[in-house]
């Protein structure tokens, strides 16, 4: 939304997140939890819905689950429920789904999201517990079930342990959407909670999105889904705010619907959905017991939660001497804080931290990978910021050699050397600023006779002829020991 | 093996075979041999059976022979039994009574079958009602049973083929479950023994469940001693059922024959009136007082809230069923009917799969989660179970064992009820507040009544099954009834 508009119309976004937990077996039965395994492998009577097969509550999914409501500031229930939510699809042996409804196991907390501008609060409604759905597999050309030829059902992930975190509707922007998104994923990672790949299927996220109209009114909230990654979840509120924004412009009225995004169109396309009015049924699942969590494995559970970006932002301020900005940057993501930890070990702090949240960051965001995928080791970083501070290469000469590094994950010092990129030292140097001299007499006496001004000029035809390859300072203190000298 | 040695043998109780087997004086083999010999002879009358396994009878039996040689077995496994088609048993077919498990073969045995022994001597798998709904098993899709008693008339439900199988003496004793009445009121009409133990005493992993809050497997047997021994073989703790519950299982036989004499008895006023055919009334009242007369402490006690016991029990136990019998979809397993589309073939699979009796509790029950109807109906029920369970608890505090009619009525006609669902379902009025508040309960026969078997209901509080058996006992001892084969 353009800012003019805001002052009219503000977006009102609430976020959904399922979470895989990183537990060895799944929620309800013995199986092993795995990813791209040959389909079926890992199924029992259990997880296959058969007749007369019972759930069992894997504890530490439940432990998990409590984790990450602690993380997200939330209080635990001291009793929590079970429930069935019943429908019938074929990736859903049971005929419903064990999840949790009216006592769940977390409720009531919140996420302190930093943005450019500072820091958002989003409310966590809930977080509860439940068992994922296997995986439908339609045979055919389109991929989809419609005009599918067959379908079959892959349940080895039926049963994955899942947490699933609702937001309170606080979130005023697409930008401080994902911003949430990306703020969330780094803490449940941080904790152990869940690996949260996206592209495994560990995390799945939804938005509602209505507008809040100029005269204060709430508009008709959408549901958008299929956003499988939080590029697409900024670009697809995007495009549903600008879509539900000119139906209102145009005095029409927003209706309740799905929405899916379409990211290689850049669309948002409103779902007519037969099962508009869904009925769940929920009722306690009399198969599972309450939960009784007690307040003292509450608080031992506590007591072991890893340190939380929140934390380690405040510990990177004080330890590292960084500005609230790059402390908050690199804390964002997980993996990107234990990179700068590394260097920050190694190389002065604040220029690993200029390194990392500028140049390095600038690399990744334009290949769209994470530091897990990226060829540069912290020890590559902590080279190069050695080789800048003895002048062997100059900062901007640095810049292309990361990227070189970057590129084909060799040594700093082996990329200068191949690449030529190393500053002029010593005699080398000291010919070029002769030659500069001799080539500029004009300019060279005024300097001489003391008019400083024009040895600017003098440091620019040194750095044109070393191609950038020398030391600004450096030369300017060359030039005038040269030229006062004489 | 003579003929007369074959009647023999099958005059005797349980107890009695298997102390026989045990003692060498006759194998398991010939055991299963006499039970499959019976089960030709009297299963074209009765219908107990939807499978029938002779041979896999005989070929555990040859393993339970096997295993007596090399060291010994438990007592109970050498003795031929039928079990009831809800329960899972690998490789051999469990219908439920349903045309929707028509061809289903469980992957893996219910753990209660597996606590009584590998080498289970299975008999056949036993008729009941429809995934256990109805009081008469002419709610199975495989035709009714007929109590061999009188073949015109039902065996009750929905354990019906479990009781009819022990009264011909198709088997030494049954499996059963118990959801409300449904070991009890067969037991009665058939004159056996039917024990529903407290609720998470048996595991109900693969029991194919009606409504999980109040399943229980009981044993369906020719006396007490058989249904304690029964009960030994099948209690304890299963951590893959969450609801069993993690309680030391007691020696149910040590305490049988204590007598009554102090035993605080109950006769529960609130199921002795009205509906209660007189006959069954007097037989009730006369066991009484041969329990006074035994010594027992008889007085009158009152639960004020257990005639809302049966409309709360067709509230939550349909509710539980519209979910658990979700799973029958057609997509892994039992019958699918070829449609296109999957919503289609759903429809079509469950209109085909599904009897009269399980549709409408499948709506029941679906209506009663429904959006906006669900305080109504399934929360209030809830709070009607709680009011139960707090009259029994106040009844427990003053007396140890409560009496009444297991069922109103002795045997009814095939046919007389089964278009009228009320009647039916007033059938089980005096089993349900027991299911609904988990407590053991067990009936016993009591005497006849025009001509026909009556049994009487005996509850206690939670996991007190060793006093409710010795009571049982003593009930069977004053009673005017003695086990003998039918037809
Ligand atoms: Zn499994």
């Amino acid at each position: 939304m353009q800012t003019q508009e805001k002052r009219t119309y503000q977006a009102v976004i609430g976020l959904e997140f399922h979470v895989h937990l990183a537990t060895r077996t799944k929620m309800f039965c013995g199986c092993r939890v795995a990813y791209g395994d040959e389909p079926n492998t890992h199924t029992c009577p259990v997880c296959l819905g058969h007749p007369g097969a019972l759930p069992f509550t894997n504890e530490k999914a439940v432990e998990l689950g409590v984790m990450a409501g602690l993380a997200l500031n939330c209080e635990v229930a001291s009793r929590a429920v079970f429930a069935r939510k019943n429908y019938f699809y074929p990736d859903l042996p049971k005929g419903y789904q064990i999840s949790q409804f009216d006592a769940p196991i977390c409720t009531g907390g919140y996420l302190d999201v930093p943005v450019p501008e500072g820091t958002v609060r989003v409310g966590i409604t809930r977080v509860h517990l439940e068992e994922d759905a296997a995986k439908n597999v339609h045979v055919g050309e389109s991929g989809r079930m419609h005009g599918s030829v067959g379908s079959l059902v892959d349940f080895n992930r039926g049963g994955t342990p899942l947490i699933e975190i609702v937001t309170e509707p606080d979130i005023p922007s697409p930008e401080a959407a994902r911003a949430t998104a990306n703020h969330l994923k780094a803490i449940l990672q941080a904790i152990g909670v869940s690996e949260a790949d996206m592209e495994k299927g560990q995390l799945r996220c939804d938005a509602n999105v209505s507008i809040r109209k100029p005269d204060g009114s709430f508009g008709i909230k959408t549901e958008l889904k299929n956003m499988n990654s939080f590029r697409y979840v900024e670009r697809g509120l995007t495009r549903e705010l600008e879509r539900q924004q000119g139906i209102l412009e145009e005095g029409g009225r927003v209706t309740q619907a799905t929405v899916h995004y379409d990211p290689v169109a850049d669309e948002v396309h409103e779902l007519r959905s037969k099962e508009e009015a869904h009925d769940y049924r929920y009722f306690p699942e009399p198969d599972l017991l309450p939960l009784e969590l007690t307040a003292a494995w509450v608080q031992e559970i506590k007591s072991r939660l890893p340190e939380l970006p929140e934390e380690r932002k405040a510990r990177f301020i004080k330890q590292y001497g960084l500005s609230e900005y790059d402390a908050g940057v690199l804390t964002a993501d997980a993996e990107l804080a234990g990179f700068y930890e590394k260097v920050a070990a190694e190389a002065d702090p604040k220029q690993a931290a200029n390194w990392t949240t500028g140049e390095l960051q600038a690399l990744l965001n334009e290949a769209g990978i994470g530091i897990p995928e990226s060829k540069v080791e912290p020890g590559h970083l902590t080279e190069l910021i050695r080789l800048v501070e003895k002048g062997t290469v100059s900062r901007s000469a640095a810049k292309d050699v990361l990227g070189f590094v970057f590129e084909t994950g060799d040594a700093p010092s082996a990329v200068v050397e191949r690449e030529g990129l190393a500053s002029m030292g010593g005699d080398e140097l000291s010919g070029t600023v002769d030659e500069v001299i001799v080539a500029n007499p004009a300019e060279a006496g005024r300097v001489r006779d003391g008019d400083k001004k024009v040895i600017g000029f003098l440091v620019g035809q040194v750095m044109k002829a070393t191609r950038g390859g020398a030391d600004g300072g450096r030369v300017r203190q060359l030039l005038m020991e040269k030229l006062d000298g004489q | 093996m003579a003929e007369d040695s074959r009647s023999e043998l099958l005059s005797l109780s349980a107890y009695e075979l298997a102390k026989k087997i045990e003692a060498r004086e006759v194998s398991a083999t010939e055991a299963a041999r006499t039970a499959n010999a019976r089960v030709e002879e009297v299963e074209g009358d009765v219908n107990s059976f939807v499978t029938t396994t002779p041979q896999l009878a005989l070929e555990r039996a040859e393993r339970v022979d096997a295993r007596m040689k090399n060291g010994g077995i438990k007592l109970w496994e050498s003795v031929p039994i039928a079990v009831k088609d809800v329960l899972s048993t690998k490789g051999v077919r469990t219908t439920c009574g349903s045309n929707i498990l028509y061809n289903f073969e469980p992957l893996y045995d219910a753990s209660a079958l597996l606590n009584y022994g590998e080498d289970m001597i299975v008999v056949g798998k036993a008729n009941c009602d429809e995934f256990a709904m109805g009081s008469s098993t002419e709610n199975s899709a495989y035709g009714p049973s007929r109590n061999p008693w009188d073949l015109d008339r039902v065996p009750g439900g929905s354990s019906g083929g479990s009781a009819s199988a022990v009264a011909a003496g198709e088997g030494w004793w049954a499996l059963g479950t118990d959801t409300g009445g449904s070991v009890r009121q067969p037991a009665a009409l058939c004159g056996i023994v039917g024990l529903k133990p407290t609720y998470g005493r048996v595991s109900r992993y693969g029991l194919i469940a009606f409504a999980s809050s109040l399943d229980q497997i009981g044993p369906m047997t020719r006396d007490v001693r058989d249904s304690a021994l029964l009960l030994q073989a099948i209690a304890g703790h299963d951590p893959r059922d969450s609801t069993s519950a993690n309680v030391a299982v007691p020696d149910y036989l040590a305490e049988l024959e204590g007598g009554v004499s102090g035993l605080r008895v109950g006769v529960v006023k609130e199921l002795m009136g009205e509906g209660v055919q007189p006959g069954t009334r007097e037989t009730v009242e006369s066991v009484v007082r041969g329990l006074e007369g035994a010594g027992a402490e008889v007085g009158e006690v009152s639960l004020p809230h257990s005639r809302y016991g049966l409309p709360a029990y067709y509230i939550i136990a349909p509710a539980e069923v519209s979910s658990n019998l979700a799973r029958f979809d057609g997509v892994r397993y039992g019958l699918r009917v070829p449609a296109a589309g999957v919503h289609e073939m759903y429809r079509k699979t469950r209109e085909e799969g599904f009897g009269d009796e399980a549709k409408r509790r499948i709506m029941l029950g679906t209506y009663a989660l429904s959006s906006g109807y669900y305080d109504a109906y399934y929360a209030q029920a809830q709070k009607v179970r709680t009011k139960i369970i707090e009259d029994f608890r106040d009844a427990f505090s003053r007396y140890d064992v409560l009496v009444s009619p297991t069922s109103p009525t002795v045997a009814f006609e095939i046919g007389s009820k089964i278009n009228d669902p009320l009647a039916m379902y007033l059938s089980d009025i005096c089993a349900v507040p027991v299911n609904l508040a988990g407590i053991p309960s067990i009936s016993v026969p009591g005497g006849l009544s025009e001509g026909l078997p009556v049994g009487v209901q005996l509850m206690s509080d939670h996991f007190t099954e060793p006093t409710l058996l010795r009571a049982a006992r003593a009930t069977e001892q004053v009673s005017d009834f003695k086990f003998t084969l039918k037809p």
